[in-house]
C-alpha cells in the first residue's frame, strides 16, 4: 500500500504574527516558515505505518508557491520516499481547490490512505481533509488520536477526539484521515537524513496540468488586529480578589 | 434568504450550539426562513424535532432523516443527506455550529455541492460578508463570499447567543417533515461504522456553555491535584478546562482542552490556575468577559490578558478560595 500525505508551509507556530498596516493580510516576508505542526503529525503517522510493514511507500505532496519545495525537502528528510509539488506560483489557492488538486493526485497515485493535518495554523480552516474525502467519496476519520490498520480486511480503526470524549469508528480503505495533536510525537530529521533527502526527487506539476481551476469563491476584504484587552490589575490577596469579583466585576 | 441548519441533538433536545447557529441565521436576515435538518433514530430524534419546531420563531420547517444507521452522526451519510435536501430546497445558506460534529460534516457536504465553506464565523455583517479569526485569533479576517449558492459556513457558538422568547416561538410551531432517505445505499452508509464513544459523565455544566470556567495548566502537576479544581468548580457551578500541556501530561481527558485546536469558551468568568498563557491557549478563551489569572511567575503572558491577577502559589490560593468563596445557590 502507498500512503499520501499532504503538507502545508505556514508561518512557524512560535512566531508572533503581525498584521500588515494596509490590512491586506499578515506579514510573511522575513518571517520563519515551517511545516504546519498537524502536517508533521500526519507525516509521522505515515512513516510509522510504513515502518511497521503495512505500507511500502510514503509520498508527500504540497500545494503552494515555489518555496513549498523547502517544506517537501523537510518531509523527505523526515523519511518520505518522494514528493510532489503542485506549484501554484503566487496565486492564492483556496481549500476547495486544494482538495480538487489532491483528488487529482490521488487518482494518479492511487494511495490506500491519504493523511492530512486536521487544520493549518495559519487560516485555521479545518476543511481540506473532509472536502477531499467527499470529492473522492472515500470514508473519513477526522481529528484522529489513534489509527490501527487491518491490512487483511482493508479497514482502519480510528479513535477521534470529539467534543464529548473519544469516538471510535471503523473505516473501509481507501480512506482519508486527519490528525489531531495527540496522535504521535513527530521525529526530527537527522543530519544524515537531511543529506540523503537532497538526492530524493521532488516532482513538479501545476494546477493546470492537473486540470484544476483555482476558483476564488472567497475574497479577503481586510485583515485586522483583534481588539486589545484592557490591562488588568495585579491584586495582593485572595480576599481582594473575592471582593473585586463580587463588587466590581459582579460575577460572583 | 433561506437557511438550512445542520442540527445536532442529544437526549431529545437540539443542542445549545445548534441554537446558536439558528441565532446566527437570524443575524443573516431578520426575515430568514429557517429549516432545521435532524438525523437520528428512535424516539429521541422525534422529541428533538418537537424541540426544533418550537425553539425559534424563524424556524419554518423541521426536516427529519430517521433510520437505524443514522443513530450516530457519520459524515459520509450526512453529506449526502445535506446534498439531497439542498437540491430540493435551494437554500441560500447552510449553517452549522463549529463543534466536532459541524466541523466534520459541513466541509464534506460543501465539497459534494461544489462550494467553498467558511469556517468559524464570529461576525455576520451582511448576508455574504463575514468575520472569522485566523492565526489562533491573533488576526481577524473579513471575507466576502462570491461563490454560487448555497453559502455554507460553520459559526462559533460563543459569538451568537440566542435570546429567544420561548412563548413567541411556541405560538407558531414549525411543520415537521420526514424526509425520504431511501437513496442512502450500502455504498454510502457501509463505508464507515461507528463503534463507541468513551466519555466521562459529569454533573457539571458543559465547557462550551458554562457561565464560569476554571482551567488548570501543567503547574497542577497531577490528575490528583485537578480534583482540587473540580472541588472549586462545584462550589462555583463552573466547568473545568485545561491547557494542552495538562491534557498531554494525562491529567485530564482531551475534551477539556481549551485553545486554538480545542474548545473555544467565552464565559462570564474565566479563572486560570498555573496557566502560562501560550497564544494557542489564549485563542480559546480571550473572549471571556472577566479573566482571572493565578500564577507564581509574574512574567507569565496570561497576566497580559487578565483583568485580575494574583502572583501566588495556586496550591495556597485554591484552598483559600474554597474556604472563602460564597456557595453557589
Amino acid at each position: 500500500m502507498k500512503i499520501m500525505v499532504a503538507v502545508k508551509r505556514v508561518v512557524d507556530y512560535a512566531v508572533k504574527i503581525r498584521v500588515k498596516p494596509d490590512k491586506t493580510g499578515v506579514e510573511t516576508t522575513n518571517v520563519k516558515m515551517s511545516m504546519n505542526p498537524f502536517c508533521e503529525i500526519a507525516l509521522e503517522e505515515a512513516l510509522r505505518i510504513r515502518e511497521s510493514g503495512l505500507a511500502k511507500e510514503v509520498v508527500a505532496v504540497s500545494v503552494g508557491p515555489t518555496q513549498c519545495a523547502d517544506t517537501l525537502r523537510t518531509a523527505l528528510a523526515m523519511g518520505a520516499d518522494r514528493a510532489v509539488h503542485v506549484d501554484a506560483g503566487t496565486a492564492n489557492v483556496p481549500p476547495l481547490s486544494v482538495a480538487k488538486i489532491l483528488r487529482a493526485l490521488v487518482q494518479a497515485e492511487q494511495p490506500g490512505l491519504l493523511i492530512l493535518g486536521k487544520q493549518a495554523i495559519d487560516d485555521d480552516c479545518n476543511q481540506t481533509g473532509q472536502m477531499v474525502a467527499g470529492l473522492l467519496k472515500w470514508s473519513q476519520g477526522t481529528f484522529a488520536s489513534k489509527v490501527v490498520l487491518d491490512k487483511e480486511n482493508q479497514k482502519a480503526t480510528v479513535e477521534r477526539e470529539v467534543d464529548g470524549g473519544i469516538e471510535t469508528i471503523c473505516l473501509d480503505l481507501p480512506a482519508v484521515i486527519t490528525t489531531d495533536l495527540r496522535l504521535n510525537q513527530p521525529r526530527y530529521a537527522t543530519l544524515p537524513n537531511i543529506m540523503k533527502a537532497k538526492s530524493k526527487v521532488i516532482k513538479k506539476v501545476t494546477p493546470e496540468e492537473l486540470n484544476v481551476e483555482l476558483r476564488p469563491d472567497i475574497e479577503i476584504v481586510q485583515v485586522t488586529e483583534p481588539p486589545k484587552r484592557k490591562a488588568g490589575v495585579i491584586l495582593s490577596s485572595v480576599d481582594e480578589l473575592i471582593d473585586k469579583l463580587k463588587n466590581e466585576a459582579r460575577v460572583l | 434568504i433561506s437557511t438550512l441548519i445542520v442540527a445536532e441533538h442529544d437526549g431529545g433536545f437540539v443542542k445549545p450550539s445548534t441554537l446558536s447557529a439558528i441565532a446566527a441565521a437570524e443575524v443573516v436576515s431578520k426575515e430568514n426562513s429557517i429549516s432545521v435538518l435532524l438525523a437520528g433514530s428512535g424516539p429521541s430524534v422525534e422529541k428533538a424535532a418537537q424541540h426544533a419546531a418550537t425553539c425559534h420563531p424563524l424556524v419554518s420547517e423541521v426536516l427529519v432523516a430517521k433510520a437505524e444507521e443514522l443513530e450516530h452522526p457519520m459524515a459520509e451519510s450526512w453529506a449526502e443527506i445535506v446534498k439531497m435536501v439542498q437540491q430540493k430546497g435551494s437554500y441560500s445558506h447552510i449553517m452549522a455550529a463549529s463543534t466536532s460534529f459541524g466541523k466534520n460534516i459541513l466541509p464534506r457536504a460543501a465539497a459534494v455541492l461544489d462550494v467553498s465553506p467558511i469556517t468559524d464565523v464570529v461576525q455576520i455583517s451582511e448576508p455574504r460578508l463575514f468575520v472569522r479569526p485566523i492565526y489562533a485569533g491573533n488576526a481577524l479576517c473579513t471575507v466576502q463570499y462570491t461563490g454560487l449558492d448555497p453559502c455554507m459556513m460553520t459559526i462559533r457558538s460563543t459569538s451568537f447567543q440566542g435570546e429567544v422568547n420561548p412563548d413567541a416561538a411556541k405560538a407558531n410551531p414549525a411543520t415537521i417533515t420526514q424526509i425520504d432517505i431511501s437513496f442512502l445505499n450500502q455504498e454510502i452508509v457501509g463505508k464507515s461504522k461507528w463503534l463507541s464513544l468513551s466519555s466521562q459523565e459529569s454533573e457539571r455544566p458543559d465547557l462550551g456553555n458554562a457561565r464560569v470556567v476554571i482551567t488548570g495548566g501543567r503547574a497542577l502537576k497531577s490528575a490528583e491535584n485537578f480534583k482540587l479544581l473540580e472541588k472549586l468548580a462545584e462550589k462555583l457551578g463552573a466547568a473545568v478546562g485545561a491547557t494542552r500541556a495538562a491534557v498531554d501530561a494525562g491529567y485530564v481527558p482531551n475534551d477539556l482542552q481549551v485553545g486554538q485546536t480545542g474548545k473555544i469558551v467565552a464565559p462570564e468568568l474565566y479563572i486560570a490556575f498555573g496557566v502560562s498563557g501560550a497564544i494557542q491557549h489564549l485563542a480559546g478563551m480571550r473572549d471571556s468577559k472577566v479573566i482571572v489569572a493565578v500564577n507564581k511567575d509574574a512574567d507569565a503572558p496570561i497576566f497580559q490578558v487578565a483583568d485580575y491577577g494574583l502572583v501566588a502559589d495556586l496550591f495556597e490560593v485554591i484552598p483559600e478560595l474554597l474556604e472563602k468563596v460564597p456557595e453557589k445557590k
